[in-house]
C-alpha cells in the first residue's frame, strides 16, 4: 500500500464534467436581468493627444444608455504599486493603437457598435517610438512625462567578480540574441460583468459585484477600490470558470475596470467581452527582448562568469514590467552553479500594447540565449552538451551568488532521465543529415517569496468547514484557471483528513466568501495555497481527533485517519501501519451521508451498546467532534519563510522563491534545407515537480508548457508595423494546431521538497523555457546553423543556411542576419503611404536619412 | 433590421424564434436559447470553440446564419450527454486530461463526434487531421488523443458487452 490514498493518484479534475458537458459557466456565459452591453472605442494612433471628445451624436442614438470617458474615473492604477500609470479610459493621451478612449453602453452589441462610429474624437498625433533601443534615447515627446528616456526601470547587478571570472575562462562566447514578442492567446477572450446593488439605506448604488475572467480576484478588488473610490469590502469579485490565463489574466485588464465604471454610470449591469482582436491589443504578453550575452567556461566545462545586458520592449505601460526585467536577471541563478554574474536590465516604454507576465515570466527569453550559448561553448571545447550541464550543477542546500535559496534540486535526475529516454548518447551521432537532437534545461519559481504588494500578510489563507454528515467544504481564494487548482485543493484536504475526494467541495475565488489568496501567478498555487489547505485541514483534523479520541477512550496520537475511517493503532507501540477495519466493506455505515444527522440517535444508541470502539467512520468521528466542540472550522495560512526571501540589494525581492522546479529536455527535429522548414518530431521533457500530487495534471502541464514553448520557437510572433499589429487573429498568429504538434513525452521527477505540501513544487511554467533552446540546439545539430532570433521561421532558417554557404543573401528577413541579428525590425505592409498614418519619431531608425515621416 | 420568425431544431427540440436575418447561429444558441456550452473564442472560424453539428456534420456556428439552418437538425454540446450522464467521449476527456481550462472542450467534442460518426476507427493521423480545425492553448493535444482512443475502446466494449449483460 502506498503512503497516500489520494495524493499521487491520477485524478480527473473535479470540474471536468462541467467542462465536458458545456454546463460550466465562464464570464461571458453569464447574464443578468436588464443587462447592457459595453463596447470600447480604441485609439487608431500609436501616440496622440486627445484634443476633443464629442459624444453628442452617439448619445442621441436610440438604445444608447451611457457613454463613459476618461474623466468619469480619473484615478490611476496599475498592477504594481510602482506602476500606477494606467487609467480606465484615456485622460489626455493615447499611447498605443488599441488604447482605450471611450466606452459605449447600449441595449445591444449592434447598437453599441453603431454608436462607436458616431463618437467624434480629435487627436493631435505625436511622434511615436517603436524601437526600444531608440526609445531609450528620447528627450522629447516622452510616452510618460515622469519617465525620462522612456525608461520604465533599469537595474544593474554585479555578483562575485565577473571580470576575474572572464579572465579565468579558457573560452568565452559572446552574441546578441533576439526573442520576438509572443502573447498568451488563451482560448477564452476576456470578459467582465459588473453590477451594482441598490443600498437600502441611501437608495443609491451601493455594493458592486464583478464577475470576471481573472487569475487575481483580490488584486482586481484592490484596483477597483482605487479607481471607483469604494472600500474593498463594498466590492465583491467572483471568478467563474476561466478559459485559460497563462499570465494574460494575472493583472487588471482595462475592460475589468471599464465595465465597473460603465455599470456605475449606466445604473444597470454591464457586460463587456473582448473580441479576439481586442484580446491581442490588451496583450500583456512576453516582450520582445534583446539579450547581449557573454559566457566564460573552463576547458573542463565549468562556467566561470556570465554577463547579460537585456533590453525589453515593454510597450506603453508599466504593467508587470519591473518584475519581468528583474526575473530576467535573477533567474540566471539557481539553475547552475555560476560564481560570477553581471546583469544590466532595461525595461523600455514604446508605443505598443503593454507587455506583462506570460508563462515562464521573465526567464524564457534569457534562458533561450543562455542555453544556446552553453551549447556553443560545449561544441567549442568538444564536450557532450548534456555533460557540460552536468558539470555545472549546484550542490544544494545552498544559497546562490545572487541570494536565491535552493533546497530540493532534481535537475541531475532530469538530465539523466531525459538523456536515457531519448537515446541521446547512442542516437546523437547516428541520425541522418538534416535531423538532430538538442538538449536544454530550465527552472522556475514555485511562487514568488515576496508579494507584489509588500506586506507581512500571508500569501494564501484557506478555511475549511466540516458539515455534520462529513461533508468537507474548502474555501480558498486560489483561482482555478484550468491548471487544476481546485482539484489540487480537494486532494490535499481529502488526503490530510483521511476522507474520500467525493466528500470535498471547493468554493474558490469569491472575495465575499473566500479568504485572501493573492492569485494564480508565478506558479504559486500548489506550493502556497496547497500548504495553506494542508494546515487548515490539519487544524480541523485535530478537532475531529479530539472528539473521536474521547469517544474511543484513547489518546489523539493513537488515531489514524484514512479512507473515510478513523482507527486506533493496533495497540502495540511503534506500529502505525494502517489496517482497514474488517467490517467496513461488509456492513453498511450506520449514519451514511444521506441520512446525516437524522440517524444520530440510533448511532449513539448503537455505540452505547458496543462500548468504546477501535475504529469509527469519518462521519461518526465528525459527529463526535461536533458534539464535543460545536462547529468544525479550521483555518490555515502560508507565508514564505524569511530565509527564502532573498538578498538585500535593490531589486532583490524578485526571483527568490521557497522552492524551484527543474526541467531538462531533448528535442528531435528535422530541417528541410530547401524550404527552411523545421519539424519537431518529439520532445522528451523531464520535470522535477517535487511530488506529483496528480500525475495526470502534472503531465498535462508539462506537455502544455513544452507545446507553448514550441509555438514560440517555431511559429508564434506578434508582427508589428508602425505600432499596428499585423496579425491580430488566431490563424495569423499561428498558434500550432494538432497537425503541427509533436509527441511530447513527459517524465516526472520527484525530489520531494522539504517545504512543499507533501513535497510538491510547481509544474506549470518551468518546462516552457527549455523547449526553445532545445529546439535551437537541435537545429544546430541537424544542419549546423545557430539561430539567434526566435521564432525559427522558414525565412530565418533559410537565410541562416544561405549565410553559412556564403550564398547571395536572400533578403527574406529584411537584411537582418538571423544568426547575428543586430536590431529590432518590423515587417508587414506600410501604413505610411503618401505621408498618411502615424509619424515615427525622428530618432526611429526607419526615419534616419529621410526628410519627413512616412519613410516606408 | 426587422426580425423574422424561424423554427430551429436544436438537440431534438423545436424552437420558434424571432431573430434578425443577420443573426449568427452561435449568437442565437448562446443568447436566445441560453445554450452557452458553445463558445466564442474568435470571430472568424479560426478556433473551432463554437463547433456544433448540423445534420451530423461539424460546422463552426460563429460564421453561419441561424436562419439558413432552419429545418436542419442542430446538435450542441448540451445535446451530447445521454440521459443525464456523461457520454463516453465526455468521460474520457475528463479522465485523460483532455480538458484543462475547458473552454475549447465543447468544440473539440463536437468535432470528435463528427469524426467518429464518419470513421469509427480513425488512425492517429486521421484524428490529428480532424482536430486541426480546432485550437487548444492548454493541452498541446497529446492527452486528447489518449482520451479519444479510450472513448472508442469504451464505446466498443459497451456495444459488445451489453447484449451479454442483458
Amino acid at each position: 500500500m502506498s503512503d497516500f490514498s489520494i495524493i499521487g493518484k491520477p485524478t480527473a479534475l473535479i470540474d471536468a464534467a462541467e467542462k465536458t458537458t458545456g454546463a460550466g459557466k465562464y464570464s461571458d456565459d453569464l447574464s443578468l436581468p436588464g443587462m447592457l452591453v459595453g463596447k470600447i472605442l480604441h485609439a487608431p494612433y500609436p501616440h496622440a493627444r486627445l484634443k476633443r471628445t464629442d459624444t453628442t451624436r452617439a448619445e442621441a442614438l436610440d438604445g444608447v444608455i451611457a457613454i463613459v470617458i476618461g474623466k468619469d474615473a480619473p484615478n490611476p492604477y496599475g498592477i504594481l504599486p510602482v506602476g500606477h500609470d494606467e487609467h480606465a479610459l484615456a485622460l489626455d493621451k493615447v499611447r498605443y493603437v488599441g488604447d482605450n478612449v471611450a466606452c459605449v453602453v447600449a441595449v445591444s452589441e449592434a447598437v453599441a457598435e453603431r454608436a462607436l462610429e458616431l463618437l467624434d474624437v480629435d487627436y493631435e498625433v505625436l511622434p511615436a517610438y517603436f524601437d526600444p533601443e531608440e526609445s531609450m534615447k528620447a528627450t522629447t515627446d516622452l510616452i510618460h512625462d515622469n519617465k525620462p528616456g522612456n525608461l520604465e526601470k533599469d537595474y544593474h547587478h554585479v555578483f562575485g567578480d565577473p571580470d576575474q571570472g572572464f579572465a579565468d575562462a579558457d573560452h568565452v562566447a559572446e552574441a546578441r540574441f533576439i526573442a520576438n514578442e509572443v502573447t498568451h492567446a488563451a482560448m477564452e477572450p476576456h470578459s467582465t460583468l459588473a453590477s451594482f446593488e441598490i443600498d437600502p439605506h441611501t437608495g443609491k448604488p451601493g455594493r458592486l459585484t464583478v464577475w470576471s475572467s481573472t487569475q487575481v480576484p483580490y488584486y482586481l478588488q484592490h484596483k477597483l477600490s482605487l479607481v471607483l473610490e469604494m472600500p474593498m469590502s463594498q466590492i465583491r469579485v467572483i471568478k467563474p470558470l476561466v478559459g485559460g490565463g497563462f499570465g494574460g489574466k494575472s493583472e487588471v485588464i482595462p475592460l475589468e475596470i471599464i465595465a465597473a465604471v460603465a455599470a456605475r454610470k449606466a445604473q444597470a449591469p454591464v457586460k463587456i467581452t473582448y473580441t479576439r482582436e481586442e484580446v491581442f491589443w490588451a496583450h500583456r504578453g512576453r516582450p520582445r527582448t534583446i539579450i547581449d550575452l557573454k559566457t566564460g567556461v573552463k576547458n573542463d566545462g565549468r562556467i566561470t562568469a556570465v554577463k547579460a545586458r537585456v533590453v525589453q520592449d515593454g510597450g506603453a505601460y508599466c504593467s508587470y514590467g519591473v518584475v519581468t526585467i528583474l526575473y530576467s536577471g535573477a533567474l540566471l541563478g539557481a539553475l547552475y552553479d555560476i560564481p560570477n554574474i553581471q546583469y544590466d536590465g532595461y525595461r523600455v516604454l514604446t508605443n505598443k500594447p503593454a507587455c506583462g507576465a506570460m508563462r515562464g515570466h521573465g526567464t524564457v527569453n534569457v534562458r533561450f540565449a543562455f542555453e544556446s550559448q552553453l551549447d556553443e561553448l560545449a561544441a567549442k571545447i568538444g564536450m557532450d552538451p548534456a555533460e557540460i550541464r552536468q558539470r555545472n550543477l549546484l550542490q544544494p542546500p545552498c544559497i546562490t551568488v545572487n541570494g536565491l535559496r535552493v533546497q530540493s534540486y532534481g535537475l541531475p535526475e532530469c538530465i539523466e532521465k531525459t538523456v536515457a529516454r531519448s537515446g541521446w548518447k547512442e542516437r546523437r551521432h547516428t541520425l541522418p543529415k538534416g535531423r538532430g537532437l538538442g538538449i536544454a534545461c530550465s527552472h522556475y519559481v514555485s511562487g514568488a517569496a515576496n508579494s507584489i504588494i509588500r506586506s507581512d500578510m500571508p500569501h494564501s489563507t484557506v478555511n475549511i468547514k466540516i458539515d455534520r454528515d462529513g461533508g468537507v467544504v474548502v474555501y480558498t481564494g486560489a483561482s482555478e484557471i484550468g491548471q487544476g487548482s481546485d482539484t489540487m485543493t480537494a486532494q490535499i484536504a481529502a488526503e490530510a483528513l483521511g476522507c474520500s475526494l467525493a466528500r470535498v467541495r471547493v468554493i474558490a475565488a469569491d472575495t465575499d466568501l473566500t479568504p485572501i489568496d493573492i492569485g494564480s501567478y508565478s506558479s504559486r498555487v500548489t506550493f502556497m495555497a496547497g500548504n495553506a489547505t494542508l494546515r487548515a485541514a490539519q487544524e480541523v483534523k485535530r478537532l475531529i481527533a479530539a472528539g473521536a479520541a474521547k469517544k474511543m477512550n484513547c489518546a489523539v496520537e493513537e488515531l489514524i485517519f484514512r479512507d473515510d475511517t478513523v482507527i486506533r493503532k493496533n495497540g502495540q507501540a511503534g506500529t502505525d501501519t494502517f489496517v482497514r477495519p474488517p467490517d467496513q466493506s461488509s456492513t453498511p455505515s450506520v449514519s451514511g451521508r444521506v441520512e446525516g444527522q437524522i440517524l444520530r440517535g440510533s448511532l449513539q444508541q448503537k455505540r452505547k451498546e458496543e462500548g468504546p470502539k477501535d475504529h469509527m467512520t469519518f462521519e461518526e468521528a465528525v459527529v463526535a467532534a461536533i458534539d464535543f466542540h460545536g462547529a468544525l472550522i479550521g483555518t490555515g495560512s502560508y507565508a514564505p519563510p524569511p530565509e527564502a526571501r532573498g538578498g538585500k540589494h535593490k531589486g532583490a525581492g524578485v526571483g527568490p522563491s521557497p522552492a524551484y522546479s527543474y526541467s531538462a529536455q531533448v528535442a528531435e527535429v528535422s530541417v528541410d534545407e530547401d524550404t527552411g522548414e523545421v519539424t519537431v518530431h518529439k520532445v522528451w521533457a523531464a520535470h522535477d515537480c517535487g511530488r506529483a500530487l496528480n500525475p495526470i495534471s502534472v503531465e498535462g502541464q508539462i506537455i502544455g508548457s513544452v507545446w507553448m514553448g514550441m509555438g514560440q520557437a517555431l511559429t508564434e510572433e506578434m508582427v508589428w508595423k508602425d505600432g499596428l499589429l499585423m496579425n491580430p487573429g488566431l490563424l495569423e498568429y499561428r498558434s500550432p494546431s494538432s497537425i503541427e504538434s509533436p509527441e511530447i513525452e513527459p517524465i516526472i521527477v520527484e525530489s520531494i521538497d522539504p517545504e512543499g505540501p507533501f513535497g510538491a513544487k510547481e509544474c506549470s511554467e518551468g518546462s516552457l523555457a527549455a523547449t526553445i533552446p532545445a529546439i535551437a540546439n537541435a537545429i544546430y545539430a541537424a544542419v549546423g546553423v545557430r539561430l539567434h532570433e526566435s521564432p525559427f521561421t522558414p525565412e530565418r532558417v533559410l537565410a541562416a543556411l544561405r549565410a553559412r554557404k556564403n550564398a547571395k543573401a536572400l533578403n527574406l528577413t529584411e537584411g537582418v542576419d538571423p544568426t547575428a541579428p543586430s536590431s529590432f525590425r518590423e515587417h508587414g505592409g506600410s501604413l505610411c503611404h503618401k505621408g498618411k498614418g502615424p509619424e515615427r519619431h525622428p530618432l526611429d531608425p526607419s526615419r534616419l536619412g529621410t526628410q519627413s515621416g512616412g519613410a516606408d | 433590421m426587422k426580425k423574422e420568425l424561424v423554427e430551429l431544431r436544436v438537440n431534438g427540440r423545436s424552437y420558434e424564434l424571432a431573430i434578425e436575418p443577420s443573426a449568427l447561429l452561435l449568437d442565437v444558441l448562446r443568447q436566445e436559447l441560453q445554450l452557452t456550452g458553445s463558445k466564442r473564442g474568435c470571430d472568424d472560424s479560426s478556433c473551432g470553440a463554437c463547433t456544433v453539428l448540423v445534420d451530423g456534420v461539424a460546422v463552426m456556428s460563429c460564421t453561419v446564419l441561424a436562419a439558413s439552418r432552419e429545418g436542419r437538425e442542430i446538435t450542441t454540446i448540451e445535446g451530447v450527454s445521454e440521459h443525464g450522464s456523461l457520454a463516453a467521449i465526455q468521460k474520457a476527456y475528463g479522465d485523460w486530461g483532455g480538458a484543462q481550462c475547458g473552454f475549447c472542450t465543447p468544440g473539440f467534442i463536437m468535432t470528435v463526434k463528427s469524426l467518429l460518426a464518419e470513421n469509427p476507427d480513425p488512425s492517429e493521423a486521421d484524428v490529428r487531421a480532424a482536430l486541426s480545425s480546432n485550437l487548444c492553448r492548454c493541452t498541446g493535444y497529446n492527452q486528447m488523443y489518449e482520451a479519444i482512443r479510450s472513448a472508442i475502446a469504451a464505446e466498443r466494449a459497451g456495444k459488445t458487452e451489453s447484449p451479454v449483460a442483458r
